[in-house]
C-alpha cells in the first residue's frame, strides 16, 4: 500500500561513485547495492560523505564518475524529478520547506512540482490525512512552516516523501530531533515499508535506531567505504569502532555537591509564540550555579520560546528573568550577550550561522567586535584567522579551510562550528538546544565531555534535548516542561525513561 | 595537471558562451539597423571602435564611468545589506539640489572649503532619500522595492519644478529663454579638468579612491561585517546581537549618500548648473554596474569603465549612422542583457549543468 510507484525498484547499485568538491574527496570509488524490501544504514563520521553519497542517488549532485544501476540498466539520476519518477523520495538532513507557505502548500508544491497549471488541493489534503491516520502523525496542515519546531518540520518532510508513493525512501538522520517515542514510531513505520516492499536507505549516528531497524550496514570513512555486510553481525559497540575507528565511551555526569546561587532565575515568564499561541505559559525555573539543568519535553511545548525570551530573541509578555541578580527582562540580544550567555540555537542553518559566510567568519559571529580580533572598529584578520584555526583544531572540524563557506560543510560539521563558538567563549550560562544534533559519536562524546568540564569550572548549562539518555547522563537535575510551564523537576540520577515519557506526555502521577 | 587543463577548459567555455551571447544581441540589433535603413556594419564598427580612437573618446568614457561607479557603489552596499534598492535615480537628483543649493545660495568662500560642502550636502540628500526608503523598511516592514521607485518620481518631479520655479536661472527670465535650469555656479568650484580641451574631470579619481574605501569598510570593519550578516542571513545576525534595524537604516543612508555624490559630479565636473535630465538614467545603469561588478566596489571599478564605453559608443554611433535614438537604446540593452546573462550561467553552476546539457542535446552528442 506504500509503494505505488509507477516502476518498482527491484535492484539498485552504485558503482564506482567517486564525487569531488573544492578541497574534498567526498565520494571515494563507493560500490554499494541494495535490493527490494531492505533496509541499509549508512553510518560514518561527520563529513564522510554519507549525504553526499545519497544526493548523488537522489540526482541533486552528478558523480564525477561512476553510474548508477537501477533494476540491470544504466540510469542517469540528472535531477531530483527524475529520481521522483523512478520512485526515489528523500527526506533531507536540512529541511527542504518554504518557510511562508503552509504544510498543505509545501506537500502540494512536491506532489504536483512537474506540472504547471494544475494543482489539487482537495486531493493534497485527501493524501495528508491518509498518511496522517496511517501512521498516527499528528500535523496541523494549515499551520506555515516557520511557526513549527524542527521535529514538526521534520514530520513533515516525511510526509512530503511518502505522498509521492516512493519505493525506495532515503532518509537523512530523520530521528535527530525525534523524541525516543516519535523514533519508536517512525522505526515501526520503516518496517512496515519494507515489509510492503518498500527499500529504504537510513542514515543515523545513534547505533541502537541503527540496530533496531537495519538489514545491512554500510559503513564509510573519509569517502571510502571502509564496510559493508550484514547488522546482525556486529553489536552496537563494534559499529562505533568500526565507524570511528576507536572505542566511544560517553561519559556520564557524577554527582556533584550543588551550590545554592542562583544564576538564572526565570520567573512567572509568558510569551506568545510564532502560531499567535501563548507558548510560555507563566514558566518559572532557577537554575543554580555550576548545574545542568536538562529541559525534557516533546517538541513544540515552549522549548524553543524558552531559549529565545532567554536570549532576547522573543519578547516576555509578563514575568521576569533574573540573570546573575540582574534584570534581562527584554533587554536586547548584545545586551545580554554581553553579560556573558551562551546560546546554541536549534536551527543550525539559519540562526546559529550564516550559511554565506566562511567557517573563519562564524566562528567571530558574537566576538568579531572584542579585541584582539578587532581594534578600534578594524577587524584583524591575522588574529581572527589565529583564533579560527585553533577552533577548527581543537573541535575537529572538517573543513577544506577557514574560508571555506559554511553551507558547504556537512551537517555535523556546521553544528561543530556552532558549538566550538559557543563553547570557547567560557559562557556563564548556555542554553544549549539539541546541542549534539546530528554529530557523530565521536564528536558527542568530545562535546558531553566539554559540557561536563565547563560544569566542574562553575558554569552553567540549560540544556534541551529530546534525546533522554542524553539529559539522564549529563544533567544534575531534569525539568520536564509541557504546555508553556515546567511540570516538574527531578533529580537526574532518580530519573527513569518510562516515567520522564510519562510527565513528557503531561501525565502528571500523583504521590 | 587535471586541474589547470579545467581551469582552461573553464576559461574558454566562459569566455566562448560571452561571445557568443553578445552575437546574438548584435544580430538582433542588425534587424533593429536594417529596419531603420542604416548600414549595421558600419553602425558596429563606429560603436565599438570609435571611442578609442582619439583621446576625446577615451576621457568621455570616464567623464560616463563616473557617475555609474558611484552609483555602483551605493547599490553593492545595499544590495551586500540585503535591500533591493531600485532609487538611485531619485537619490542622483535629491543630491544634486542638496549641492546646487549650497553651491549657488551659500556666500562665496575659497574653493577647499566650498566643494567639500557641496559634496556633503550632496551626500546628505542622497543619503535622507535613500533613508527614507531604509526607514520604512526597517522600522514599517515596507517593501523597498516600492518605496524606492516611487520615490524616483517624487524626487523627479521637486526637481523638475525647483528647475523650472525657485531656483531657475533668473537670467532666463530677464531673456525671456525660459530654459529649465538654475543659474551657473562660479567657475572655482567646478572639478578639475585633467586634460585641456576635453570634459574628464577628476570625479572618476574620486569614485576609485571611494571604491577602495567602500570595499574596506565593508569587508575590513565591524560595521561592514555587520552590514554583510544582515544581507546574508537576518535571523543569524539578529541572534548574534546585531541591531538589524539600524544596520538596514543604515545601509541605505551609504547607498543613498553615494548616488547623492554621482549627482554632485554631474553638477561639477560636467553640466555645472542643474538642467532637466541630469542624471541620464545613472540610477538604474548603475545597478547593472554593481551587478555586473559582482556586487564587489572593486569588481565596479572595470565594470563602470565597460558601460562607460558602451554610451560612449552608442552615442557616436548615432551621429554617424543617423538612427532614431530609440534604437541606440534598444541596442544597449540588447548588449547589457546578452552580457548579464551569460554572467548568470557563468556563476551559477546549476544553470551552467543545464545549459551544458541542453547544449549536448541539440548537437545530438551523449
Ligand atoms: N556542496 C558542497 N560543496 C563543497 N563541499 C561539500 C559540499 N557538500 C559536501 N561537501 C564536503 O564533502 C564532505 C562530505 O560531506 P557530507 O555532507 O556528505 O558528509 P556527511 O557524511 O553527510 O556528514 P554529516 O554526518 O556531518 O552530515 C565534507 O567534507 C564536506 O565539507
Ligand atoms: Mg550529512
Amino acid at each position: 500500500m506504500f509503494c505505488n510507484g509507477q516502476m518498482q525498484i527491484e535492484h539498485i547499485e552504485l558503482k564506482n561513485i567517486t564525487k569531488r568538491f573544492p578541497g574534498v574527496l567526498a565520494c571515494d570509488n563507493i560500490n554499494l547495492a541494495l535490493k527490494q524490501g531492505e533496509i541499509l544504514a549508512l553510518l560514518g563520521e561527520n563529513g564522510a560523505g554519507k549525504t553526499t553519497l545519497m544526493n548523488i542517488l537522489y540526482g541533486l549532485y552528478q558523480p564525477d564518475e561512476g553510474e548508477v544501476i537501477v533494476n540491470g540498466r544504466q540510469t542517469a539520476i540528472d535531477s531530483p524529478q527524475k529520481a521522483g519518477a523512478l520512485g526515489i523520495g528523500m527526506v533531507h538532513q536540512h529541511f527542504m520547506l518554504v518557510p511562508n507557505l503552509t504544510v498543505r502548500e509545501n506537500v502540494a508544491l512536491c506532489m504536483f512540482n512537474d506540472r504547471t497549471f494544475h494543482c489539487d488541493i482537495a486531493y493534497v489534503t485527501e493524501t495528508i490525512n491518509r498518511i496522517c491516520t496511517d501512521h498516527r502523525i499528528k500535523i496541523d496542515p494549515d499551520a506555515y512552516i516557520y511557526e513549527l519546531s524542527v521535529g514538526e518540520q521534520q514530520r513533515v518532510e516525511l510526509i512530503k516523501a511518502l505522498s509521492l508513493g516512493a519505493n525506495l525512501l532515503i532518509l537523512d538522520e530523520p530521528t535527530a530531533v525525534l523524541t525516543p517515542q516519535e523514533t519508536d514510531k517512525l522505526i515501526l513505520l520503516l518496517q512496515e515499508m519494507a515489509a510492503s516492499g518498500c527499500s529504504i536507505i537510513f542514515i543515523s549516528h545513534k547505533l541502537n535506531e541503527v540496530k533496531a531497524v537495519s538489514h545491512h550496514v554500510a559503513v564509510l570513512r573519509g569517502g571510502k567505504l571502509v564496510y559493508n555486510g550484514s547488522t546482525d553481525d556486529h553489536t552496537t559497540n563494534e559499529l562505533a569502532s568500526l565507524m570511528a575507528g576507536r572505542d566511544i565511551n560517553l561519559p556520564v555526569a557524577k554527582e556533584k555537591e550543588p551550590s545554592d546561587k542562583i544564576i538564572l532565575d526565570i520567573q512567572n515568564v509568558t510569551a506568545i509564540g510564532d502560531r499567535g499561541t501563548q507558548a510560555l505559559n507563566g514558566l518559572s525555573l532557577a537554575l543554580r550555579k555550576g548545574e545542568i539543568m536538562g529541559i525534557a519535553g516533546v517538541s513544540g511545548n515552549g522549548q524553543s520560546e524558552l531559549a529565545e525570551v532567554i536570549n532576547g530573541i522573543r519578547k516576555v509578555q509578563s514575568g521576569r528573568i533574573l540573570f546573575d541578580g540582574e534584570d534581562i527582562t527584554n533587554r536586547t540580544p548584545q545586551q545580554i550577550i554581553d553579560r556573558r550567555m551562551g546560546y546554541i540555537p536549534a536551527d543550525r542553518l539559519h540562526e546559529g550561522t550564516v550559511a554565506g559566510f566562511s567557517v573563519k567568519e562564524n566562528m567571530i559571529l558574537k566576538d568579531y567586535a572584542r579585541p584582539p580580533l578587532a581594534q578600534a572598529t578594524f577587524l584583524k584578520d591575522r588574529a581572527i584567522c589565529r583564533y579560527a584555526n585553533d577552533l577548527v583544531a581543537k573541535f575537529a572540524i572538517k573543513t577544506p579551510s577557514i574560508d571555506t563557506t559554511c553551507a558547504s560543510l556537512s551537517g555535523g560539521n556546521i553544528q561543530k562550528v556552532i558549538v566550538a563558538r559557543e563553547m570557547n567563549r567560557r559562557p556563564k550560562v548556555l542554553v544549549a538546544v539539541y546541542p549534539t544534533r546530528g554529530l557523530d559519536m565521536g564528536a558527542a562524546e568530545f562535546v558531553h565531555s566539554e559540557l561536563l568540564a565547563a560544569r566542574d569550572k562553575d558554569e552553567t548549562v540549560l540544556l534541551i534535548s529530546e534525546e533522554l539518555e542524553e539529559l539522564i547522563n549529563l544533567s544534575d537535575r531534569i525539568a520536564v516542561i509541557y504546555e508553556g510551564k515546567i511540570l516538574k523537576i527531578i533529580p537526574a540520577k532518580q530519573a527513569q525513561k518510562s516515567a520522564l515519557g510519562l510527565l513528557m506526555a503531561g501525565v502528571q502521577s500523583h504521590g | 595537471m587535471g586541474n589547470s587543463r579545467r581551469r582552461l577548459q573553464e576559461l574558454t567555455f566562459n569566455v566562448g558562451l560571452t561571445a557568443l551571447s553578445l552575437l546574438l544581441a548584435l544580430v538582433i540589433g542588425a534587424v533593429l539597423f536594417l529596419i531603420a535603413g542604416a548600414n549595421p556594419i558600419k553602425a558596429y564598427g563606429v560603436m565599438f571602435t570609435a571611442p578609442l580612437e582619439d583621446i576625446f573618446g577615451i576621457t568621455e568614457i570616464f567623464v560616463r564611468a563616473a557617475p555609474l561607479l558611484l552609483v555602483a557603489l551605493g547599490i553593492s552596499i545595499s544590495f551586500r545589506s540585503g535591500i533591493l534598492n531600485i532609487g538611485g535615480e531619485g537619490q542622483i537628483l535629491v543630491g544634486a539640489i542638496f549641492g546646487l543649493c549650497i553651491a549657488l545660495y551659500a556666500p562665496p568662500m575659497h574653493w577647499s572649503i566650498m566643494m567639500p560642502l557641496i559634496f556633503a550636502a550632496s551626500f546628505a540628500g542622497g543619503a535622507l532619500w535613500g533613508g527614507i526608503a531604509g526607514w520604512m523598511k526597517a522600522y514599517l516592514n515596507v517593501n523597498e522595492i516600492l518605496s524606492t521607485v516611487m520615490l524616483n518620481y517624487v524626487a523627479i518631479q521637486i526637481y523638475s519644478y525647483l528647475i523650472r520655479g525657485p531656483m531657475m536661472d533668473k537670467q532666463e527670465i530677464v531673456y525671456g529663454t525660459g530654459a529649465s535650469q538654475t543659474a551657473r555656479i562660479a567657475r572655482e568650484y567646478w572639478l578639475a579638468k585633467l586634460i585641456p580641451g576635453a570634459r574628464m574631470h577628476s570625479g572618476m579619481i574620486i569614485a576609485v579612491v571611494l571604491a577602495v574605501i567602500v570595499f574596506f569598510f565593508l569587508w575590513k570593519t565591524i560595521y561592514g561585517y555587520r552590514m554583510r550578516a544582515v544581507g546574508a542571513e537576518i535571523r543569524a545576525s539578529r541572534y548574534a546581537g546585531v541591531n538589524t534595524r539600524w544596520y538596514l537604516l543604515l545601509a541605505m543612508l551609504l547607498a543613498g549618500g553615494f548616488a547623492g555624490l554621482a549627482g554632485a559630479v554631474e553638477v561639477l565636473g560636467v553640466h555645472h548648473r542643474g538642467l532637466e535630465s541630469i542624471s541620464a538614467g545613472y540610477g538604474f545603469s548603475g545597478i547593472v554596474v554593481a551587478l555586473f561588478g559582482g556586487l564587489h566596489p572593486l569588481g565596479a571599478i572595470p565594470a563602470s569603465i565597460i558601460f562607460g564605453l558602451l554610451i560612449v559608443g552608442a552615442d557616436m554611433m548615432q551621429r554617424a549612422v543617423h538612427v532614431p535614438a530609440y534604437i541606440i537604446l534598444a541596442i544597449q540593452g540588447l548588449i547589457i542583457l546578452a552580457i548579464v546573462s551569460s554572467n548568470v550561467f557563468i556563476t551559477k553552476k546549476g544553470m551552467r549543468a543545464k545549459m551544458v546539457k541542453f547544449l549536448g542535446k541539440a548537437t545530438g552528442r551523449k
